[in-house]
């Protein structure tokens, strides 16, 4: 890959994006659905395009994924 | 799901959640040694998706020993404050300990935010304009495109973006601060700052691609 194509692929936003407080919002029903196995991409897919292109946010699932997976107490 | 039927005097019973969250909406809504002991419990589970989010998020941080447990506890304790105030926001959309964790894993990435400052080696506002190449990830070997790409981002940069947003991007792609750090030094929130930089990328490419040195009408797979 040279180097403006890892730049467009840096600078390329996706219109679906529905920014961090939307997500951070619904982020634990979206956790739940992909935790069970549903399509929570397909249900939400602005979500998955922000928890995709946003770093903070896609540490969170992965956390709350981490979380609700882990046995309980 | 179908909603109870409202009984005969007209008043429609409380909302339902699943029998687990039910218990603990209930219990956490009411008074006494049960919800005492209510809180005591969920701040016990709050501890412990805590201490195990920071240890599966120990590569990005300094912190260990003592100071990582004092974390954990800070996150916890605060992550139990926020659930009480917003009990009331609880609309059953997903299980109750799911919608608390949620609140810990935030302020475990607030507290990891926070925690980048104690650093002084960092700052967000130094320029060095020769560490694009490398922030960007581009190869080494290819030093003529390297010096044309970064300048030309720099010029777009200082033409064409606003104050707010070259500040944010010297930040986060020169200075490599984290998007939770920047928040809490510029006191702003994790939303805004996105939205800035999401603002400042779409404003670059469409600069750069007027210019002609980004091919947009390539397709995603080339
Ligand atoms: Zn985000």
């Amino acid at each position: 890959m040279n180097g403006w194509t890892a730049l467009d692929r840096f600078l390329r936003t996706d219109p679906r994006d529905v920014g961090c407080a939307e997500a951070m919002e619904l982020l634990h029903v979206y956790a739940e659905l992909a935790a069970a196995g549903a399509p929570a991409a397909e249900r939400y897919p602005g979500i998955a395009a922000h928890l995709a292109a946003c770093g903070p946010c896609g540490e969170d699932f992965d956390g709350l994924l981490a979380a609700v997976r882990s046995p309980a107490e | 799901m179908a909603p109870a039927d409202p009984t005969a005097d007209g008043i429609s019973p409380a909302p339902r959640f699943d029998p687990d969250s039910d218990q603990w909406v209930r219990v956490l809504s009411g008074s006494g040694p049960q919800r005492e002991a209510a809180l005591a419990r969920l701040h016990g589970l709050l501890l412990r998706i805590a201490s195990g989010e920071l240890q599966r998020r120990g590569g990005q941080f300094r912190i260990t020993g003592p100071e990582l447990d004092d974390l954990a506890y800070q996150a916890a304790a605060d992550a139990l404050l926020a659930i009480v105030v917003k009990l009331s926001q609880f609309r059953g959309e997903s299980k109750f300990t799911t919608w608390a964790y949620k609140f810990v894993i935030f302020e475990v990435s607030a507290k990891i935010g926070r925690h980048f400052w104690n650093n002084p080696a960092v700052r967000m506002d130094a320029e060095d304009w020769e560490r694009l190449p490398d922030r960007l990830g581009l190869d080494p070997a290819r030093e003529t495109e390297r010096r044309e790409l970064a300048g030309e981002v720099r010029r777009a940069v200082d033409e064409h973006l606003t104050p707010r947003q070259r500040q944010v991007f010297v930040a986060i792609v020169l200075n490599g601060v984290p998007m939770d750090a920047l928040v809490t030094e510029l006191g702003s929130s994790r939303n805004a700052i996105y939205k800035t930089m999401f603002d400042a990328r779409s404003k670059l490419r469409d600069v750069l691609a007027a210019k002609g040195y980004l091919n947009v009408q390539t397709s995603r797979h080339s």
